[in-house]
């Protein structure tokens, strides 16, 4: 390969940025671009998004999360299809069996006969049910809320940060036990509701937090310069920026409800029988201590979802907040 | 010609990361002499920090490997030391002083206790009214005002350029013989990066120690170094004295670096910076690593497959890594006129 | 710093007043005390109109704030509607029961948590630290409730099978012995196993992550370049400032306790605070519900203020606030 011929060397003539640029800048000497994508000097622009996606995807744990959670409350969503039995078939023929993979009880029989993974399937169901409706409920809740109260500051978020600091001075359980025994009446969307009234102060403290930092900043400055209202520079501006702590924080929350209704539901509180909830069937077991399945079978499901849903919220993190110095489980 | 201080040769540092191997620091060679001041300049990630905490055993070990070097510091190669004897070096010796006084001091314990504990650690027999007291000279010396007040109060209740003053105390407590300052004013105001940079000048005239200032800024080499170094991608690409860098620089890197700051005594209508993008360390580019930014390569070969070597560039004594820095002679730069007398002459 | 501690005294006592109005409107609103009373038949008409007055049913709730107020500082808190008998000596005695479980549980969750915390932050990414976070991972997401049944369960079927009792499933303790003899300790080591292994879970990962924080923070590394030895970096400079998370965590996990209580005890059947509620809630005796809410709120409180206290001293920076 011949060299091109090097002419004595003169420095580039101040040129106008208008002219001639490559992204603003001043011409590029020649055969830059040749060499800078094997140099490795360029790289394709992403967007934000995509760059959450990859990082979430390289993390393996949550990946397992993702898909056992899939796995899991997929089979609660189509309880109709996967759940051998319907989960009050009673056969008393059959009462208090151990697992075996007979008639499909693979995950025995209770004390009146009822298949037990129909049951647990059912379950699922219902504890996701709960779950995602407290996580939604007291995210949009907790959203409205502490929007407000960061970006308006003054009295409505002396007001809320006086309530938040409240509700975590106060025992928690016994709270919510107590508006369940008064107000619950055994509904699950009746428990569902009063768990999110209690949650959402978490998120709105979050939310909160970006929308006083956030106010401050220049490009707000500048919004409003160019006319925005208030309205507009919220959404438009501030909001996409909480997005990633909602969703973590959304993540946690299912867990959380799943739990505490699982909870409430065992100390007879929270969802009564006949519906089946993860709870319930736990309570059912300690009435017998000897056949073990009764016990474990709900619980281990309550403890995979869990684990899962951390897993999931860890690598979410993660993926949405790599400025956090995050230290990796 | 009094023997060096420091003695660097050929120190290769890499980090291992998700992505790949990252090559820090590619081969470098450089030595520094008692009472003279060292700059080291470069862009982020030319790995002139990683160099100086390398030979302090300071870069954590998993990620981070000392490939290949070694560094000679009276007469030891501190790459090789145990444990044990680097930390008698580091802090006595040895000091250094951080970018950013705010992190780098423990926020729950009193300034007088974090510099007496510089003392003590190497000095342990040493009474403590003795310790205070010096901590309490070397507070005066820095400049800090009150010190016997000062000394009990927590590092919060510093502004900035004092906590930087502290810092620079802390490091000149037991006399060390060499003195690294990286990046000491970068996190401060421009008016007490000036009163800071009197500090270190202050310092140097009080304990002779060696410095090696690792900064962005060009400005601040002019003001207080007699020599240089131009580090890029992990590698020198020019050293030499700062006069004769700033009068006639023999690497387009170092050029491009003085093109693009402003000249206070003319009228300049647009800016020019070094087009392009810093490498990647991962991905480093074949040949030269300045090559695809380069005004003089012009697409040459030789620049794309043959890495540079430093070597003395013509008729001015200094060395540059560049193949055709030959080419750069004669051209007189930017600030040929402007060029301070800076640091001690 | 005494300044200080005064000023977080006198914040606290407006929120105990609120924290308990609120409990006291909450519980008084939603529910009817009046109501089950009323159904049961065994009560006259008489007794029902001499209840109401005592407890001053008839009047607004403010006011009857007021009444249950100057009750609490006679150290009454009133007497329980269903046994008409005073709450406060129901009170003193579960809670002593409850505070014995609680508080050897967390000394042992802190001190515990903490070394392997440490431990597992100084070996990173040792089979150790891998073994822990695994282990403290699933007792982050255990429920309470199931791990004290699995305990339950275990405990039992050891029992039946091999006529072996190591530790009792049920009670405080056999008629007869004391608070601290070997048989009480049988009878609360699976409560404590219960509430240790969650908090524990909580406090070591905190501390973990904590550490690792501070260890590679700027200050630590100015420490190591002073020539400090490792040992004294870590105790000195790392460990007093990774400790203040943890210390914040510690006090915001009383309320989880007292609820995991709540549930060991039920399931259990221990004779404390949070078995005591459960069956005044079942049995919708609303004055010992009550009682039971202003009395954790004061304590969670109380500890809120000792935290505060314990981080001011921890960190210089907080005292200025």
């Amino acid at each position: 390969m011949t060299e091109p011929t090097v002419e004595p060397f003169d420095p580039p003539e101040q040129v106008s940025p208008k002219a001639q640029t490559i992204d603003g800048m001043l011409p590029a000497p020649a055969g830059l671009f040749d060499s800078t994508v094997e140099a490795g000097l360029e790289f394709k622009a992403r967007s934000q998004w995509s760059y959450a996606r990859r990082r979430f995807l390289r993390h393996r744990l949550a990946m397992a999360g993702l898909v056992g959670l899939i796995i899991i409350f997929g089979s609660g969503i189509f309880a109709n299809f996967i759940a051998p039995y319907s989960y009050s078939a009673i056969d008393l023929n059959n009462i208090l069996h151990p697992p075996t993979t007979t008639a499909h009880h693979f995950f025995g029989t209770d004390e009146i006969g009822r298949d037990y993974f129909s049951r647990v399937i059912w379950g699922i169901r219902t504890s996701e049910e709960v779950g995602l409706f407290v996580a939604a409920v007291s995210s949009l809740i907790g959203l409205c809320v502490g929007a407000a109260a960061g970006y308006y500051g003054g009295w409505v978020d002396n007001l809320l940060m006086r309530l938040t600091d409240l509700v975590l001075t106060l025992p928690a359980l016994a709270i919510l036990l107590t508006a369940a025994a008064l107000l619950g009446q055994g509904s699950q969307w009746r428990v569902s509701i009063i768990l999110a009234l209690f949650f959402w102060t978490g998120i709105a403290r979050v939310v909160r937090g970006i929308f006083l930092s956030l106010r401050e900043k220049e490009y707000v400055e500048a919004a409003k310069a160019s006319g925005a209202n208030d309205m507009r520079i919220m959404f438009r501006h501030i909001l996409p920026n909480t997005l990633g702590p909602i969703i973590v924080n959304g993540t946690i929350a299912v867990a959380a409800a799943i739990i505490t209704e699982a909870a409430l539901s065992f100390l007879g509180f929270g969802i009564q029988p006949p519906t089946p909830s993860l709870g319930v069937l736990v309570a059912g077991g300690q009435t017998n201590p000897q056949q073990w399945w009764l016990t474990v079978f709900p619980g281990l499901t309550i403890v995979v979802i869990v684990l899962c849903v951390n897993f999931m919220g860890d690598g979410l993190r993660d993926a949405l907040d790599p400025t956090q110095r995050r230290v990796r489980a | 010609m009094p023997e060096p201080v420091l003695s660097i040769q050929n120190l290769a540092v890499e980090f291992k990361t998700d992505d790949g191997i990252v090559h820090a620091v590619d081969d470098i060679t450089y030595e520094i002499y008692p009472g003279e001041t060292l700059g080291i300049v470069g862009e982020s990630g030319s790995g002139k920090s990683v160099s100086t905490l390398s030979i302090l055993g300071l870069i954590p070990q998993p990620p981070g490997r000392v490939v290949s070097g070694t560094a000679m510091f009276k007469g030891k190669d501190l790459l090789k030391l145990k444990k044990k004897e680097l930390r008698d070096v580091r802090g006595d010796e040895v000091a250094m002083v951080f970018q950013d006084p705010m992190t780098s001091l423990n926020p729950v314990l009193k300034i007088g206790y974090q510099l007496g504990e510089a003392i003590k650690t190497h000095y342990p027999k040493e009474r403590d009214e003795k310790v205070k007291q010096r901590v309490i000279d070397l507070l005066r010396l820095v400049g800090v005002p009150n010190p016997d007040t000062r000394y009990d109060q927590y590092p919060h209740e510093f502004s900035g350029g004092m906590r930087q003053r502290a810092m620079i105390a802390m490091s000149i407590a037991n006399s060390p013989s060499l003195l690294i300052a990286d990046e000491p004013t970068t996190a401060l105001d421009v008016t007490i990066q000036a009163q800071v940079l009197e500090v270190l000048k202050t310092v140097q005239n009080e304990t002779n120690a060696a410095i090696i200032l690792i900064t962005h800024d060009l400005g601040i080499v002019a003001e207080l170094c007699e020599r240089v170094l131009v580090m890029y991608a992990g590698r020198i690409v020019e050293s030499g004295d700062v006069h004769t860098i700033f009068q006639s620089p023999r690497h387009p890197y170092t050029i491009g670096l003085m093109d693009s700051l402003p000249k206070l005594t003319e009228d300049e209508e647009w800016l020019r910076p070094i087009p392009g993008a810093p490498p990647s360390l991962i991905n480093r580019p074949s040949g030269c690593a300045f090559h695809p930014r380069c005004f003089l390569s012009q697409g040459r070969l030789r620049c794309r497959e043959e890495v540079p070597v430093l070597r003395k560039a013509e008729g001015t004594g200094h060395e540059a890594a560049c193949h055709f820095s030959d080419e750069l002679a004669g051209r007189a730069s930017k600030f040929a006129e402007a060029v301070p007398s800076g640091g001690r002459d | 710093m005494l300044t200080y501690i005064a000023r977080r005294i006198l914040y606290s006592i407006p929120v105990m007043f609120l924290s308990t109005f609120l409990s006291f409107v909450f519980v008084s609103y939603a529910g009817n005390p009046v109501g089950n009373l009323r159904n049961n038949p065994k009560i006259s008409q008489n007794t029902l109109e001499l209840v109401i007055k005592h407890n001053h049913l008839d009047r607004s709730v403010p006011v009857r704030y007021w009444f249950w107020l100057q009750d609490v500082v006679t150290h009454k808190l009133g007497n329980s509607l269903l046994t008409f008998q005073p709450i406060w000596p129901d009170i003193t005695r579960t809670i002593g029961h409850t505070a014995q479980v609680i508080i050897i549980s967390e000394t042992l969750a802190i001190i515990l948590g903490i070394a392997v915390g440490i431990f597992s932050a100084i070996r990173q990414y040792s089979v150790f630290d891998y073994l822990f976070t695994s282990v403290s991972f699933l007792g982050y997401a255990m429920p309470v409730f199931w791990f004290a049944l699995l305990l339950q369960v275990l405990f039992v079927n050891i029992y039946l099978k091999w006529h072996v009792r190591i530790f009792y499933t049920s009670g405080l303790n056999t008629p007869g012995k004391g608070t601290w003899s070997l048989d009480r300790l049988q009878h609360i080591a699976l409560p404590i196993m219960t509430l240790l292994v969650i908090s524990f879970a909580l406090y070591s990962r905190y501390m973990r992550a904590s550490m690792l924080d501070v260890i590679n923070s700027d200050y630590v590394r100015t420490a190591r370049a002073k020539g400090v030895s490792e040992w004294r970096v870590i105790m000195r400079h790392v460990f007093r400032n990774a400790l203040i998370p943890v210390v914040t965590i510690a006090a915001l996990n009383l309320g989880g306790l007292l609820g995991g209580a709540i549930i060991t005890e039920t399931i259990f059947t221990l004779d404390g605070i949070g078995y005591y509620f459960i069956q005044s809630l079942q049995g919708s005796d609303y004055y010992a519900v009550m009682a039971y809410l202003v009395v954790t709120s004061v304590i969670i409180i109380l500890f809120n203020l000792i935290a505060d206290i314990i981080y001011g001293y921890l960190d210089p920076r907080i005292r200025y606030d």
